[in-house]
C-alpha cells in the first residue's frame, strides 16, 4: 500500500467528492474509479454562502452537493456533512476542498530591499497561493510613520517577514518588527485573534523578532528564505503560509471549522491547488508550462519553467484586477482604450465603448449577445491576458518545493530586468481557463486569444481547461496523485492544437516558412505560408498523435537556428495547426488603421474565426 | 405605472432600513437606544492612536544601540513637545555633548536596544461617526457604535461616487428623460441633493460642485465625464473615500439613459424631503450599492427591510441592459426552456421579448435583461 497522507489510503479510494468554494460559485465534482482509471461523472455548482445573510460556507457547498445528488440520484449528504466512506452506494470515499472565498488569502509581505528579499518574500506567498497587497520594504520609499499607516489600512490576513541574509546586520530587520508591533495591525476577518505573522529571516534576528512580537501576534519563525545572497529557501516559508491559513485565517472564516471538519485534507487556497495541479502535469509530462485562468475579477497565471540547474521551476503570479467583468474597466485603464482596439477588425465608437465597458463592470453577468460585441470582449481578453503575462515575466514568481540555486549574477539579472525567467521558445504547452476562453464559441478564438496575447515561439501546444476543474485536482493531487492527473487528462483538458511561429521578421509576402502535417485517419497536409500571414491546418483527434515538420526560410527561426527544419510528435485538438507567420521580436500590428483592418479580416479568414468572417 | 430597476436593487417607497454606525476601532458610544437622531448628530467617538515618528539615537547620539536606552532624559511614556530635548550623550571625557530633540509633539513609546531607535508617538486623531440618516437609535454596539433605524423610501442605485452626504431632495428638471445642464443649477440648490433625468454634463456636476451641491442623483453620465471628475480612469468599481465635494449616484449606468421611471417617481414625490445619500459602491462578492434614503417624518417603526425583484416570469415586463437595445422595455412573451444560440454561436437561455415597436418577439439573452415590476 501506499504511504497515507493524512490517513488517506490511495488504494482503498473508489469515489471522491471534491469542492472549489470560490468568491461567488461554489463547484462540486463527483469522481469515481472505472475499469479505465478515474473518471469525472458529475459536477454541479450554488452560489457561495461566506456573505450576509448565509455567513456559512458549508451552506454552498451542501448546495452545490445537492446538485450532484439530484444528477447521480445518490445520497452524498448526511446530518453531519459529507458522507463518508462509500457505503450501500451512498457517500464518497473521500472528500477534499479549496478556497479563495472572501477574497482568498490577502497578505502582506516585507523585506528590507524590495529587490532582493522584499522580491523573495513576494514569490513565497504567492506560490503559497496569496494575493500580495503590498510590499513593505527599507527603500520602498516610504517613511516609517506612513509604512505603520499602510498595515493599519490594509487589515492583511497574514503578514511574512524576511529580510537579511543569516549571520548578516541584525539591526534593520528588527526595526521592520518594531513598526509592526507599533502599527498593531487588525486581522481583516473579525477582531477576535492574533494576526498571524511568518518570521523568515535573518536567524540572527529571530530571538529578538520573537521577543517584539510573539506578545501582540500569532508568530510563527522558519527558516530564513534568502539565507544567502544568491540562495532562496521558499518551502518552509511557503509551509508555513498554508498551516497558518489553515489554523487562523480559515478557522476565522463562517463556517470553514465546520468544512474543516468534513474533510481529512487541508482547506488550500484555490490558486495555490491550480499552481500544484500543473505542476505536477509538467514535471510529468517533462514539459515547460504556461497556465492562465482568466476571470472575472483576476488573472493569474502560472508557469513551470527549467531553473537554472534545469530542475523545474514553479511560478505564480496574481494579477488582482485584470479580469473580465468586476475589473473589466482596469483593463481599459491599464492596457489604453487603443490597444484593445487594435484587435478589432471593424471602426468602432470610443464614446460608446467606454460606457459598454463601465455598464459590464456594473452589470457583470451580462453576455455579448452581438458577433461584434462578442469581438469587442475577446479583444478586452487580449489585453487583459497581455498584461497579466507581462506583470508574470517582470515577477518570474514562485519556487516550489525544491531549493532553488541562483548566482549572484543571476539574482541582480532578475532584479534588473525580471523577464529573463521567462523562455517563450521553451514553452511547451500554453492552458487557458476562465470563461471567456473555455466557454468561447468557437475553440480556435480561444487559440488565437492566447497566441496574440503571449505570441508563443516554435511550436507550442494549445488546451483549454473545460470547466474550470483544475482547483478541486490540485488539492486531491496531495493525497491522490493518480486519480488528479487521470481526470486532468481525461476530462479536464480540451487540447486545442498547436501554434507553430518562426522567430523573425520581413516584408510580407515574402516566403516564411512551410510545414507539413501527417497523422492516422487524415491526409497528410502541405503548406507554405507566406510573411504576414497565418493558416490553419489540420490534425487528428486529441487522442491520436501528429507528426509536423515545418521548414523556416532563411532569416526564420523555430528553435534549431536559422533557416534550420524542425519536426516534432505532437497530440491532435479540436482546432488543428495554427501556423503564425505574423513574425517575432518583434510582433507588430499595421499602424493605419484600415491597413490593420484588412490584416485582422485576413487572418480572422484563414483560421475561420469567426463566423460572416468579422 | 411600470418601472424598471435592476434585480437586486432596492426601490421601496416605504420600508425599514437599519444602518449600523461602527467606529473603525473601539471607542465611545454618545446616544442611548430609542433615542431620536439626525445625520449629522454625533452617535460615537474615539481617538485613532498617533502616528509614530522614529530617530535613530545610536546614529545621532554616535552611541552603540543598546547604551541608547541609557541616553534618554525622560522615561518612556513621557509627554513630549516637539524639539524638547529627549535623549543626551557625552563624548570622551564627558566633552562634547550631543542631544536628540523630540521629532513631534507626543509620548515617548519605546526605545531599542537593537536598532537603537526611539519610537515617539503623536497625540491621538480623534474620530466621530454621525448617525447619516434621520431615525431612532434601535440597538446599541457596546464600544463600538450603535444601529439605527428609519423608516421610509430607499433608492439603490447602480453605481456612485463619493462618500455619505445628506440634503433636501431637489429635482431639477421636469422629466426623467431630461438633460441635467449648468442653467438648470441655481444658488438655493446648495446643500441640496438634486435630482437630474437621463443624463449629466461635466458642465452641470462641475457647476453643483462650485454651487455647494451635496449630491446629485441622475440616470447617467460619460464614461469620459467620469474620468474628468475623478482626474483618472477608475480602475475597479470599489468607490466611497472619493474627495469630490460632491456625492454622484447614478440610477442607471454609463450613457444617456432616462431615469426609471419608478426611481423617477419616487425622488419626485418627495422634493423638499430630507434625503441621506451614499455614493459608496462595490461590485464584489459582497456588492454595495449607492443608496438614496428618504425617511418619513414619523421616524421609525416596525417593519422589513426592503422588498425583493421580482422574478423573471412569462409577461414580465423587462428592460434590456446590454447592447443592442440597451435601455429599450418590452414584455417577455416566452421562456424556451432549452438555450438558443446567440449571433456569436453562444448557446444561452434566452426570453423572448416583445418589444412596442416590433410585432415579433425578439430572443435576448436572460442575463442581458432586468425585470420591471409593476
Amino acid at each position: 500500500m501506499t504511504p497515507a497522507a493524512h490517513g488517506v489510503v490511495p488504494e482503498a479510494v473508489r469515489s471522491i467528492l471534491a469542492t472549489d468554494c470560490g468568491s461567488t460559485t461554489t463547484k462540486a465534482i463527483l469522481i469515481e474509479r472505472r475499469s479505465d482509471g478515474y473518471r469525472l461523472v458529475a459536477r454541479g455548482e450554488a452560489p457561495t454562502t461566506v456573505e450576509a445573510p448565509f455567513e456559512d460556507v458549508t451552506g454552498g457547498v451542501a448546495n452545490a452537493v445537492r446538485e450532484l445528488e439530484e444528477v447521480t440520484g445518490r445520497r452524498l449528504l448526511g446530518a453531519e456533512g459529507i458522507l463518508t466512506p462509500m457505503a450501500d452506494g451512498a457517500g464518497v470515499d473521500l472528500y477534499v476542498s479549496t478556497s479563495s472565498a472572501g477574497g482568498g488569502l490577502q497578505m502582506m509581505v516585507s523585506g528590507l530591499v524590495l529587490q532582493m528579499t522584499g522580491e523573495s518574500a513576494q514569490r513565497a506567498a504567492l506560490g503559497a497561493g496569496a494575493i500580495v497587497m503590498d510590499v513593505i520594504a527599507l527603500n520602498d520609499g516610504r517613511r516609517f510613520h506612513e509604512r505603520i499607516q499602510l498595515v493599519r489600512q490594509l487589515r492583511p490576513d497574514m503578514i511574512l517577514l524576511s529580510g537579511g541574509t543569516d549571520g548578516g546586520d541584525v539591526r534593520h530587520v528588527v526595526e521592520i518588527a518594531e513598526m509592526l508591533v507599533a502599527a498593531d495591525p487588525r486581522a481583516r476577518l473579525g477582531a477576535g485573534y492574533a494576526l498571524p505573522v511568518v518570521y523568515a529571516g535573518n536567524q540572527d534576528a529571530a530571538a529578538a523578532v520573537r521577543e517584539l512580537l510573539e506578545p501582540h501576534m500569532a508568530l510563527r519563525v522558519v527558516p530564513n528564505l534568502r539565507p544567502q545572497l544568491e540562495r532562496e529557501n521558499l518551502g518552509p516559508a511557503r509551509d508555513a503560509i498554508h498551516g497558518l491559513f489553515m489554523e487562523h485565517v480559515m478557522a476565522h472564516a463562517p463556517g470553514y471549522p465546520r468544512l474543516m471538519g468534513w474533510t481529512p485534507v487541508p482547506v488550500m487556497p484555490t490558486p495555490g491547488a491550480v499552481g500544484l495541479i500543473i505542476d505536477r502535469i509538467a514535471r510529468r509530462d517533462g514539459v515547460s508550462v504556461l497556465g492562465v485562468d482568466i476571470g472575472g475579477a483576476t488573472t493569474d497565471v502560472f508557469s513551470v519553467l527549467p531553473g537554472p540547474d534545469g530542475t523545474p521551476v514553479f511560478h505564480r503570479s496574481v494579477s488582482a484586477n485584470l479580469g473580465m467583468s468586476y475589473s473589466v474597466a482596469n483593463v481599459m485603464a491599464e492596457a489604453g482604450l487603443e490597444n484593445i482596439l487594435r484587435w478589432v477588425p471593424f471602426p468602432v465608437d470610443e464614446g460608446a465603448l467606454r460606457n459598454g465597458i463601465r455598464n459590464k463592470m456594473i452589470r457583470p453577468t451580462t453576455v455579448p449577445q452581438t458577433l461584434e460585441d462578442l469581438v469587442v470582449e475577446q479583444a478586452i481578453a487580449r489585453e487583459a491576458l497581455r498584461l497579466a503575462f507581462e506583470q508574470h515575466r517582470m515577477l518570474a514568481v514562485g519556487l516550489k518545493g525544491v531549493q532553488q540555486e541562483r548566482t549572484i549574477s543571476e539574482a541582480l539579472r532578475q532584479s534588473a530586468g525580471g523577464g529573463s525567467l521567462v523562455d517563450l521558445l521553451g514553452i511547451g504547452l500554453m492552458i487557458g481557463s476562465g470563461g471567456v476562453l473555455s466557454h468561447a464559441p468557437r475553440r480556435v478564438q480561444a487559440a488565437l486569444m492566447m497566441v496574440d496575447a503571449f505570441l508563443p515561439e516554435g511550436i507550442t501546444l494549445l488546451a483549454v481547461d473545460s470547466i474550470f476543474m483544475a482547483p478541486q485536482l490540485g488539492v486531491l493531487a496531495t493525497v491522490h496523485e493518480a486519480a488528479a492527473t487521470q481526470v486532468f487528462d481525461r476530462d479536464c483538458l480540451v487540447r486545442l492544437g498547436a501554434v507553430l511561429a518562426p522567430i523573425g521578421t520581413g516584408r510580407p509576402g515574402q516566403p516564411c516558412v512551410t510545414v507539413e502535417v501527417s497523422g492516422p485517419d487524415m491526409a497528410p497536409a502541405s503548406r507554405s505560408v507566406a510573411f504576414g500571414d497565418m493558416a490553419l491546418l489540420p490534425l487528428p483527434p486529441a487522442s491520436a498523435v501528429a507528426r509536423v515538420s515545418a521548414v523556416p526560410e532563411r532569416g526564420f527561426d523555430l528553435g534549431a537556428g536559422r533557416g534550420r527544419p524542425v519536426s516534432a510528435q505532437i497530440p491532435g485538438g479540436h482546432t488543428g495547426l495554427i501556423v503564425d507567420a505574423r513574425g517575432r521580436r518583434p510582433f507588430a500590428l499595421p499602424a493605419d488603421a484600415a491597413q490593420r483592418i484588412e490584416r485582422l479580416r485576413a487572418w480572422h479568414a484563414a483560421l475561420s474565426v469567426y463566423p460572416r468572417g468579422a | 405605472m411600470a418601472n424598471a430597476y435592476s434585480p437586486g436593487l432596492r426601490v421601496s417607497t416605504r420600508t425599514v432600513v437599519r444602518r449600523e454606525r461602527r467606529l473603525p476601532i473601539r471607542g465611545e458610544v454618545l446616544v442611548r437606544v430609542g433615542e431620536a437622531v439626525g445625520p449629522q448628530d454625533v452617535v460615537a467617538r474615539t481617538e485613532l492612536p498617533g502616528n509614530v515618528q522614529a530617530v535613530n539615537l545610536a546614529s545621532r547620539l554616535g552611541v552603540e544601540a543598546a547604551r541608547a536606552p541609557q541616553t534618554l532624559t525622560r522615561p518612556l511614556g513621557a509627554e513630549v513637545r516637539r524639539d524638547d530635548e529627549v535623549a543626551v550623550a557625552r563624548g570622551l571625557l564627558g566633552l562634547g555633548r550631543r542631544s536628540v530633540p523630540a521629532p513631534c509633539d507626543g509620548v515617548l513609546e519605546s526605545v531599542s536596544p537593537v536598532t537603537g531607535q526611539l519610537l515617539v508617538r503623536e497625540p491621538p486623531v480623534p474620530v466621530e461617526v454621525n448617525a447619516y440618516v434621520r431615525g431612532r437609535v434601535v440597538a446599541e454596539l457596546p464600544g463600538e457604535g450603535v444601529v439605527v433605524e428609519a423608516q421610509g423610501a430607499l433608492l439603490q442605485g447602480i453605481f456612485g461616487v463619493g462618500g455619505e452626504a445628506w440634503g433636501a431632495l431637489a429635482p431639477a428638471v421636469e422629466s426623467p428623460e431630461a438633460e441635467l445642464t449648468p442653467g438648470r443649477l441655481r444658488a438655493e440648490h446648495r446643500g441640496h441633493v438634486v435630482v437630474g433625468g437621463a443624463y449629466a454634463t461635466l458642465e452641470a456636476l462641475a457647476r453643483a460642485r462650485e454651487l455647494g451641491v451635496s449630491a446629485v442623483v441622475v440616470g447617467g453620465i460619460d464614461d469620459l465625464v467620469l474620468r474628468r471628475l475623478l482626474g483618472r480612469d477608475l480602475g475597479v468599481a470599489i468607490t466611497g473615500s472619493e474627495d469630490l465635494g460632491l456625492t454622484l449616484i447614478l440610477t442607471e449606468g454609463f450613457g444617456r439613459i432616462a431615469m426609471s421611471e419608478r426611481a423617477w417617481g419616487l425622488l419626485a414625490a418627495r422634493a423638499g424631503r430630507l434625503a441621506s445619500v451614499s455614493g459608496a459602491t462595490q461590485i464584489r462578492a459582497g456588492v454595495v450599492r449607492p443608496e438614496v434614503l428618504v425617511p418619513e417624518p414619523d421616524g421609525a417603526g416596525p417593519g422589513t427591510e426592503g422588498e425583493v425583484a421580482a422574478e423573471l416570469t412569462v409577461d414580465s415586463l423587462v428592460r434590456v441592459i446590454r447592447a443592442p437595445g440597451f435601455g429599450r422595455i418590452g414584455r417577455v412573451a416566452e421562456l424556451p426552456p432549452e438555450p438558443r444560440r446567440l449571433d456569436t454561436e453562444s448557446l444561452a437561455r434566452v426570453a423572448m421579448v416583445v418589444f412596442p415597436e416590433h410585432a415579433v418577439p425578439v430572443a435576448v439573452p436572460r442575463a442581458n435583461l432586468e425585470v420591471i415590476v409593476a
